[in-house]
């Protein structure tokens, strides 16, 4: 229980002058929580006091998992994170292994990544924007954000065969290469999109009582944002200007044109703003890599021995071969360093990093996750202390937060 | 921006012998520092106007232990932990990596958790993670201000991502294995 008892006079004193306050818990199953996570809410009347936040509902030892699995298996681990946008965490998974691997991946593949990262973060803000938008009551937007979701959905099941745990890449490239029909239903998405998203910024931007509802309340300072190393849309909309894509590029951003989205004013509307200005960017992201696509292997050269070979390299040739077997025998697979990284990727949530220990084999000796979520969390109590108890749906979907990367 | 080895002579100079040791070579280059020195390290760190590493992205807690004695004859470590550290700086854009070398038990008493100081008061995104490795590889943070298990429940016994951790037969009459 995370309300500590009484234990010395003082706190006695405290807890009878405290007296008058209604302790309301929140969650652990609610339906604006969205996700298995709870707060006790200490009341004064409408007004919330103080906010607990108990975590753990959802705690499956990934990390613990991280150390059994191999680093190919691992992915579809992480697909289970942050299920709203399960591509971006494969790509930040095996962008991690390939830099503790030294491994240079092939520039289709770059590209390749870069797209479904974008897609992702788009699916990711829709779903976030989305659900505040339900929270305090716009349904029609919320209804508008899923239909384009489901859109990308049939992207990702063109692409992969799985809708909503992709497990897409893998250690030095991705399961397949993509088709034409794929890149033309992405083509089709970013023509269409932008007509969505101006339909989304009628319904809402000037909308009196979504602004009312999201405006000053939550407010995060920029300082704070700092402190308490916020990242990703939170911290942008709070004023601080970190994003990984322009300060420590990879994949291939150095490439293209694109802005990083910022607010001062660091409360739930600025958040919004950010997220729907950062889906705007994210297309012309896509756009500019799919007209650019390079063409060539998407997976890394078959001596490198990670990338699975295809069947006409293990038929036809002795290193196709080899490197099959060795690949695919239980005790064998690809030797790693012995070397520690951390490597991370801005996700749309945040930066979403893996600190990983290699010890020689293909399994992680240590998987450690820095998920968004569970820093973004522990801001709650700060941004919602002295508003009402019916601004507690707008902040915490503002913040995003996802249980099943929050507890792992 | 100051070379590896400038930065190591810098900080050696100012804190002397509580930074124990370095790995330049590594992918990330890391920074030993001793327990004792490292609010005092953390705190230079941040505030040094061309230094300013002001956000601490992850702390994490390592076991290193081999139970099977035959496979622990071959390493060329001893058994211990380490409690890493993982700070940017959002004006430089440079990153740095801390680490703090800890017995596995206090004193070797098993049981006794190690000690290290809470960095809770240089950067508050520590207070969660802290929480997080005292819970899963059982470190003690002498100074933090609410140090309870954050994922496991309160009444778990053991640290999970200790390497001879076993899960429990059961738990409140669940099945554990």
């Amino acid at each position: 229980m995370p309300l500590v008892a009484a234990r010395t006079v003082e706190d006695l004193a405290k807890a009878e002058a405290r007296d008058y306050l209604w302790t309301l818990n929140f969650g652990p199953q609610h339906p604006a929580t969205h996700t298995t996570l709870r707060i006790v809410l200490l009341l004064d009347g409408e007004r919330v006091v103080d906010a607990i936040p108990d975590i753990g509902y959802l705690h499956s030892g990934f990390e613990k998992i991280g150390e059994h699995l191999n680093y190919n298996q691992y992915v579809t681990v992480t697909d289970r994170m942050n299920y709203i946008s399960p591509l971006a965490n494969n790509i930040a998974w095996h962008g991690a292994v390939e830099k503790l691997l030294g491994l240079e991946i092939t520039p289709r593949c770059k590209y390749l990544r870069t797209i479904l990262a974008e897609l992702s973060r788009i699916s990711d803000h829709l779903l976030c924007n989305g659900a505040v938008g339900l929270d305090t009551g716009a349904f029609t937007y919320f209804l508008y954000a899923f239909y384009q979701r489901e859109v990308l959905y049939d992207i990702f099941e063109t692409l992969c065969g799985a809708r909503f745990t992709n497990s897409y890449t893998r250690v030095g490239g991705v399961m397949y290469d993509t088709t034409p029909l794929v890149l033309e239903k992405i083509r089709t998405f970013v023509r269409n999109f932008p007509k969505t998203l101006d339909d989304m910024d009628r319904l809402l931007n000037r909308n009196r009582i979504f602004v009312d509802r999201t405006r000053n309340v939550g407010v995060l300072s920029k300082a704070d944002a700092i402190n308490s190393s916020a990242t990703g849309p939170i911290a942008r909309a709070s004023g601080v200007t970190r994003d990984l894509r322009k300060d420590e590029p990879y994949l291939a951003y150095q490439d293209f044109d694109f802005q990083v989205c910022c607010a001062t004013a660091g409360d739930c509307f600025a958040r919004y703003l950010v997220r729907m200005a950062e889906m705007r960017e994210s297309l012309k992201i896509v756009e500019q890599a799919l007209e650019n696509l390079p063409a060539g292997p998407v997976d890394v050269d078959i001596d490198e021995r990670t990338a699975l070979p295809t069947k006409r390299e293990v038929y036809s040739t002795i290193e196709g071969t080899i490197s099959h077997f060795e690949l695919v025998m239980a005790n064998r697979g690809f030797p790693v360093p012995n070397e520690e990284v951390y490597g991370a990727i801005e996700s749309p949530n945040g930066e979403l990093g893996f600190y990983l220990v290699g010890d020689g084999t293909d399994v992680a000796y240590r998987a450690r996750c820095r998920p968004p979520s569970f820093i973004h969390f522990a801001l709650f109590p700060k941004l919602i202390r002295g508003h009402t108890l019916s601004d507690v749906v707008a902040v915490l979907g503002s913040l995003n937060i996802i249980a099943a990367e929050l507890d792992r | 921006m100051m070379s590896g080895q400038a930065f190591l002579d810098r900080i050696k100079n100012e804190f002397g012998d509580k930074i124990t040791g370095a790995n330049l070579a590594a992918i990330d280059p890391w920074v030993e520092v001793a327990p004792e020195g490292l609010v005092e390290v953390c705190k230079y760190l941040r505030d040094q106007p061309d230094l300013r590493f002001n956000m601490l992205n992850c702390i994490s807690g390592v076991d290193y232990f081999e139970p099977d004695p035959k496979k622990a004859a071959k390493l060329d470590w001893q058994p211990h932990l380490e409690v890493v550290y993982h700070l940017s700086s959002l004006p430089t854009k440079i990153s740095l990596v801390l680490k703090v070398i800890l017995p596995r038990w206090k004193g070797d008493r098993p049981g006794d958790l190690p000690e290290v100081p809470s960095v809770s008061g240089v950067w508050s995104t520590a207070d969660w993670h802290e929480r997080e490795v005292f819970d899963l590889v059982g470190v003690r943070f002498s100074g933090h201000p609410d140090l309870r298990r954050i994922l496991c429940p309160e009444d778990w016994v053991g640290y999970p991502l200790r390497k001879d951790y076993e899960m429990p037969l059961e738990y409140h009459g669940i099945r554990g294995r």
